[in-house]
């Protein structure tokens, strides 16, 4: 049973000539892992502020347990590729936002903050300010503010776009991690093709001018990883390097279609 | 000439605010750009001692420093026009304190409400930027035939001046907040008046402050000057009248009293900017 649902989704953005997505439909289930992957201009972040309720559709329907969407909610929690944390609180207060927003007392969303600082292994990180932070240390403090407001699904909009090659893997598989744990449907964008591959339980190729779905694999090497192999092992899988080329080759060919 | 003297020598009194803004940025040049600008004063009160010394200028022109710190013991202890110095002081002090307060409670919220409002913009906007550019002084008149010459007339123009840079610089404050953040509260549950409070107000702190800063600036300029104008006590007032009688130490005196508040005042306000937003300039 889908959680999240999108039926016949089209955008466009006033005056523009073409819309940046075109029929789209897709679900989100309790289980899964969702990544969007695609070149630039494919429409990928105008996929995730339609259901993030930013923006608009300009046909179609986007439903979250059959109630429609509208507009922004805490019901879909969002970590952004540009941390968007808040400078002048600490990394306690920044996590706690959500649930000081919704009128929690700060006895019990501090003790909830902390639960979820823990779960991205920044227990101890508390009193820091924003600014003393690296690039990975502040994606997890989004990503613990996004899950402690306790959402019903978690958008992730390039979250680790802006990282180095090597934070960036500590950050899939702290992803993993924390999905397993906190068993929240997630839904991500990428353009990093290892990285959707690696991630995903359902992974969604999406082609530019309009922006649509060419097409739709159901992947487990998540899953391979949550049960104990290794990342590294995971990604130097022959099926693993089979699959990464497929999509890549897919992309290419989705290109070279557009250019004839 | 020799007025030109005491001129340039307030001049360098004022000069260690400008001075200080360019030492923030390069923390290698920051001890040699200080000594630069001590040793330009100690130069400047050389001078001035020099050619009161050697008796180069009248002291109906420039008092020697000895004189004008006499006076200044004089003044403090005694007074002058039925006042010490320190209630003068004080006097100018309390016009732009209770100024600034009004400016600060007013202006903020009609700021947030230009830069976050279209209809409040379109109100708002017409009337500050007609009556912005008007030196405070030439409506100071019109002031004084509505209230008249009392005190209220005198906070009433420094308010007007104090306002129009706060909420000019709130409006853009909260123009520019980032959006990213704005999107994060409302995924998080913000409701509009959540979003002003817990994103908007902290985010537009910084420019805040320093609308604040601009406003104190103008604020005190044009207090000296409508003291110097209208009024039997204060600063600008015990200068005034000193002049008059051409008693020059108590003038200069006051010119350098009003500097000195001057460059307090801006170096508070920049303290206060350090502790409030200390994030601000850090990368993000």
């Amino acid at each position: 049973m889908a959680l999240l649902q999108l039926e016949r989704i089209s955008a466009q953005y006033p005056g523009a000539a073409e819309p940046v997505l075109s029929d789209i439909s897709l679900s989100l289930g309790p289980q899964q892992l969702l990544v969007a992957l695609g070149p630039s201009g494919s429409g990928k972040t105008s996929l995730l502020n339609l259901i993030a309720g930013f923006v608009e559709p300009s046909a179609g329907r986007i439903t979250l347990d059959q109630v429609p969407v509208r507009g922004p909610s805490a019901e879909r929690g969002v970590v952004f590729q540009d941390d968007a944390l808040l400078p002048w609180q600490d990394v306690l207060a920044n996590v706690a936002f959500g649930l000081e927003l919704a009128g929690v007392s700060r006895g019990q969303r501090e003790a909830k903050a902390r639960e979820m600082l823990a779960l991205v292994d920044l227990a101890g990180f508390e009193k820091r300010r924003i600014w003393q932070l690296s690039g990975g240390q502040k994606q997890r403090v989004g990503l613990a503010r996004a899950l402690a407001a306790d959402p019903r699904v978690l958008l992730m909009d390039e979250p680790f776009g802006a990282l180095d090659a090597f934070t960036r893997e500590q950050m899939q598989e702290l992803l993993l991690q924390v999905w397993q744990r906190s068993a929240k449907p997630v839904f991500l964008i990428t353009h990093d093709i290892e990285e959707a591959v690696f991630l995903a339980t359902d992974l969604i190729l999406l082609a530019p001018n309009p922006g649509q779905i060419v097409e739709h694999l159901t992947l487990d090497f998540g899953q391979r990883y949550s049960a104990g192999e290794s990342a590294r092992a995971i990604k130097s899988d022959p099926r693993f390097i089979e699959t990464r080329e497929h999509v890549l080759a897919r992309v290419f060919s989705q290109r070279q279609e557009q250019r004839a | 000439m020799s007025q030109l003297q005491s001129s340039s020598a307030t001049q360098a009194l004022i000069k260690p605010s400008t001075v200080s803004t360019e030492v923030k940025t390069s923390r290698g040049l920051s001890v040699s750009t200080r000594a630069i600008s001590i040793l330009t004063l100690a130069a400047l009160l050389g001078a001035w001692w020099l050619v009161t010394a050697f008796e180069w200028v009248e002291p109906l022109f420039l008092p020697p420093p000895s004189a004008v710190l006499e006076k200044a013991w004089l003044l403090m202890t005694k007074g002058y026009m039925e006042s010490t110095l320190w209630q003068h002081l004080g006097a100018s002090l309390q016009r732009i304190g209770l100024a600034l307060f009004f400016a600060v409670l007013t202006a903020i919220p009609v700021g947030i409400a230009i830069g976050h409002n279209r209809i409040a913009r379109g109100i708002f906007d017409p009337l500050i930027e007609f009556y912005r550019p008007i030196p405070p002084l030439a409506y100071l008149p019109l002031i004084v035939i509505w209230c008249g010459i009392g005190e209220f007339s005198k906070v009433l123009l420094i308010y007007l001046a104090i306002f129009a840079p706060i909420a000019i610089a709130t409006a853009t404050g909260v123009r520019t907040v980032d959006s990213a953040k704005l999107r994060a509260a409302q995924s998080l549950g913000a409701s509009r008046w959540q979003l002003i409070r817990h994103v908007i107000l902290p985010s537009a702190l910084p420019e805040i402050l320093t609308g604040v800063r601009i406003g104190l600036g103008v604020g005190w300029s044009t207090l000296v000057a409508a003291e110097l104008i209208a009024a039997t006590s204060g600063l600008g007032f015990m200068v005034q009248s000193a002049a008059q009688f051409l008693v020059t130490d108590v003038v200069v005196l006051g010119i350098l009293v009003i500097a000195l508040i001057a460059f307090a005042l801006e170096m508070g306000l920049r303290a206060l900017q350090r502790k409030l937003v200390p994030w601000h300039g850090q990368n993000h």
